[in-house]
């Protein structure tokens, strides 16, 4: 395996890791317009702290495709055939999550706005869910044949982890998001979210615990990288005992913090307990190793150069959007613009 | 599994042909709409008039409802070459998917940041600096254009690769080569001007609908002129990068012109252009011709003495160059009625949206305003909103239709190219979904941009002495 090849696997670890962080938060949110709010102008205000964002969030998810597609070929083509139907629910929910921004904006009717506040809070759950379920499929051993092609069964889709992997993601976006509201909003709501937060918390020790007993059966994790895997899946809890902690003890900033770090330690078992292959097959002749599945060399130089150039750019007008716009909304603002501009 | 009897190739075939027209039903629209906004922003700071700050903020509704439906139909172009495409994905992953990282990390970011901010500042900053958002989303989803268009044109023109001895798979050799594709800057400034078009005559239409209802007929007077301008300069662009783009071609891929004009065999000189013909493909034969003499002559060779090659020909030497790689059973004939048809409805659809934007001008000018008088043209301009939809989609099927039986020109056909582990019934469901969907996603669409047109520019103004002040707030005390 040569550097090039380590470095972008890594880079697409880090643009999923980015990914789920930054529109994480916008997910989680989107859940809480119906979970945390009970009256219109509450669910507008949640909505309004991530309108300005979720678009530019979601081109992590869209740019690590595209480098995955650009660096690693072979992993994006049997990945994404393998798993047909379940990207294929993944992107419908964000379809109907993406439309829903703008529509909900332009419905005049309360009925229409309602209903697309709804489909927001919903699509948010299930895109989080079926990537959930994806990254957690794809860590297990599948029927692979020698050209690479992945033949799912149902079992190899719906097991015990997937399920497990879908509601982790999903409750850790939820958490990240209510963090996020936390650290965006002013008044009743604030308070209100970093109470349901600590609440939701507790959902996630079980979880944990099923999830690494999951993960011990149905994957090699802790047969090929032990001391890794033990690692992550302590940090991952340590971090959310943090993130309990910290709502409690209403420090908004280092929960948002342990939030993002859980999702972070989450993704980094998953990229390190797959290395060196990226799909395990359950004839390991047929895995997918890294070294096998990428780019020519030259195309790997070229990718690095243009990703040096352009995402330190891009990094600095990303968070200025963010720090120019950052402010705590207020009922007040909401109720003042009517709508969302 | 369930198949219906149906092969996975076809299906895979209409689900990439449903979600790319409808996905570029919304990328011009949105590329051509921030132009117009953009252009009506900068009016407003270089006049100060608050009529141009209302157009900006009247269109630019319309334009964030094109935007979001481009954006979620877009996520679906990420994910299917590897979905559908999974065997192309592998055999050209090496080159195609480096422009599209490129897209996103280039352009897509640019535009979904810069609009996020645009959306929400209009209070916040200077009028020049908000102007400067809305150019940056402009040039991030022009630049998109071109990213998209350098993966597209290699697969209609291969440079800059080799074919890999060790895995059989194209890999790239030289990345000016991909940006210097000839076919690249033949088809980018044809696109972009047929986005120009797209947005402009979207406004111009809708506006003139307005006219006809007799609803703020200044304001959309004002608004329909900046369109039929833009779109009329658009048009002549679009013409002359067509007739470039067309010269191309028939030099590069003849099977692919001779099926536009419909000549099996090659011509006499000076070659007639058949406006009309209904062509036979299993005959190669063509009735109920109606021709211009000479006329073909002209359009391909700009001179008055020349024949040009027909498809027979083209098959010809297509079968010589490939046929101990492909065997001698390929067809390379492409749909020629869809082809030929196709070339007219856009041809003919220029024509008529030009000729429509200088009525336009015409009857509206300041000194003898009269359109909204002439009810037939108010009429005209709004089914004309419609018109560019069509034109680009005709030409994108010449496009694509034209390179068959490759997905890679000479280098791999379509068959060899679909995923060889979906099953049929997946993509049929998928297809279905899809087509739902997209059926919802166009009707809510329509929906709300007809609301937000009929709600008229009021809808924008904040003009300050509309706004009731609340004389006991914080602010009216510190003042």
């Amino acid at each position: 395996m040569s550097f090039l090849q380590l470095l972008w696997y890594a880079v697409i670890g880090l643009l999923f890791i980015i990914f789920l962080v930054l529109d994480g938060a916008d997910f989680g949110a989107g859940m809480a317009t119906k979970l945390l709010a009970f009256r219109p102008n509450e669910s507008n205000l949640i909505l309004r702290t991530i309108s300005p964002h979720w678009d530019g969030n979601e081109v992590f998810l869209v740019t690590a495709a595209g480098g995955m597609f650009a660096s690693l070929p072979l992993w994006y083509a049997s990945l994404f055939s393998g798993f047909y139907l379940l990207l294929f629910l993944a992107l419908v929910s964000l379809i109907f999550r993406g439309v829903s921004f703008e529509f909900n904006n332009v419905a005049e009717t309360p009925f229409g706005k309602n209903a697309w506040m709804w489909i927001n809070c919903i699509s948010s759950a299930t895109t989080t869910f079926f990537f959930g379920m994806l990254f957690t499929d794809m860590i297990q051993p599948l029927p692979i044949d020698k050209n690479g092609n992945v033949f799912v069964s149902l079992s190899n889709v719906i097991n015990p982890l997937s399920i497990l992997g879908g509601i982790a993601l999903t409750a850790f976006c939820l958490y990240q998001g209510l963090h996020y509201i936390s650290l965006h909003t002013d008044g009743m709501i604030r308070y209100k979210a970093a109470r349901l937060n600590i609440n939701l918390y507790w959902l996630a020790y079980p979880v944990e615990f099923l999830f690494v007993i999951a993960l011990f059966f149905q994957t090699n994790f802790f047969v090929n990288h032990l001391v890794a895997t033990i690692v992550f899946l302590v940090l991952i809890v340590a971090s959310t005992i943090s993130g309990q902690f910290m709502t409690f003890s209403d420090k908004e900033i280092k929960a948002y913090l342990s939030s993002t770090l859980s999702i972070a330690f989450l993704v980094m078992l998953i990229f390190t307990g797959l290395f060196p292959n990226v799909l395990i097959a359950k004839n390991p002749a047929n895995s997918l190793l890294i070294k096998n599945v990428s780019s020519s060399p030259y195309t790997l130089k070229v990718m690095t150069i243009v990703l040096c150039i352009l995402l330190p750019i891009l990094l600095i007008y990303f968070a200025w959007s963010y720090s120019v716009q950052w402010k705590r909304f207020t009922l007040k603002d909401i109720a003042k613009n009517g709508s969302q501009y | 599994m369930l198949d219906f009897g149906m092969s996975v190739l076809p299906l895979a075939r209409f689900q990439f042909a449903m979600t790319t027209i409808f996905h570029f039903f919304f990328v011009p629209m949105s590329i051509g709409l921030s132009l117009v906004v953009a252009v009506m922003e900068t009016m407003y700071v270089i006049k100060k008039q608050k009529i141009y700050q209302n157009m900006a903020k009247f269109w630019g509704k319309i334009f964030l409802l094109s935007f979001a439906v481009g954006v979620v139909t877009g996520l679906i172009q990420e994910f299917q070459f590897g979905m559908n495409w999974s065997e192309y994905s592998r055999f050209m992953g090496d080159i195609f998917g480096a422009p599209l990282a490129i897209e996103a990390l280039l352009a897509f970011f640019l535009e979904s940041t810069f609009i996020g901010v645009w959306m929400f500042t209009w209070d916040r900053f200077k009028p020049f600096w908000h102007a400067v958002m809305i150019w940056m989303v402009f040039l991030g989803s022009s630049i998109s254009a071109l990213w998209i268009l350098t993966a597209n044109s290699f697969m209609q023109h291969p440079v800059g690769f080799k074919i890999s001895s060790a895995t059989g798979r194209a890999q790239m050799t030289s990345f000016k080569a991909l940006l210097t594709n000839p076919q690249l800057w033949y088809e980018f400034p044809h696109v972009v001007f047929g986005a120009f078009v797209t947005g402009a005559f979207i406004m111009a239409g809708m506006s003139a609908w307005m006219i006809f209802r007799k609803q703020s007929t200044e304001f959309f007077r004002k608004s329909m002129r900046i369109g039929l301008v833009i779109g009329f300069i658009a048009c002549l662009g679009s013409a002359a990068s067509g007739d470039l783009q067309t010269r191309y071609v028939m030099n590069e891929q003849p099977m692919k012109f001779g099926a536009t004009e419909g000549i099996y065999n090659k011509t006499a000189d000076p070659a007639p252009w058949a406006i009309f013909q209904l062509t036979n493909p299993t005959k190669k034969t063509a009735n109920a011709k109606i021709e211009v003499p000479d006329m073909l002559s002209i359009l391909a060779y700009h001179r008055l003495n020349a024949s040009v090659k027909g498809m027979n020909e083209a098959n010809t030497s297509l079968h010589q160059k490939y046929d101990h790689q492909f065997g001698k059973k390929m067809n390379y004939y492409v749909p020629v009625n869809t082809l030929f048809f196709a070339f007219r409805t856009m041809a003919a659809g220029f024509g008529a949206l030009a000729g429509l934007a200088v009525l336009g001008l015409w009857f509206s000018r300041k000194r003898k305003n009269t359109i909204g008088k002439q009810r037939w043209l108010t009429i005209l301009l709004s089914i004309a909103t419609f018109g560019p939809f069509i034109v680009n989609t005709s030409g994108w099927l010449i496009t694509e239709l034209g390179r068959d039986p490759w997905v890679v020109y000479g280098l791999l056909p379509i068959s060899a190219a679909v995923s060889p582990s979906t099953s049929a019934a997946a993509v049929l469901f998928t297809n279905i979904v899809y087509f739902l969907l997209f059926l919802a996603l166009a009707s809510f669409m329509f929906f709300y941009a007809k609301k937000a047109l009929y709600k008229g520019p009021e809808s924008v103004d904040d003009t300050p002495d509309q706004k009731t002040e609340d004389p006991f707030s914080k602010e009216a005390f510190s003042k």
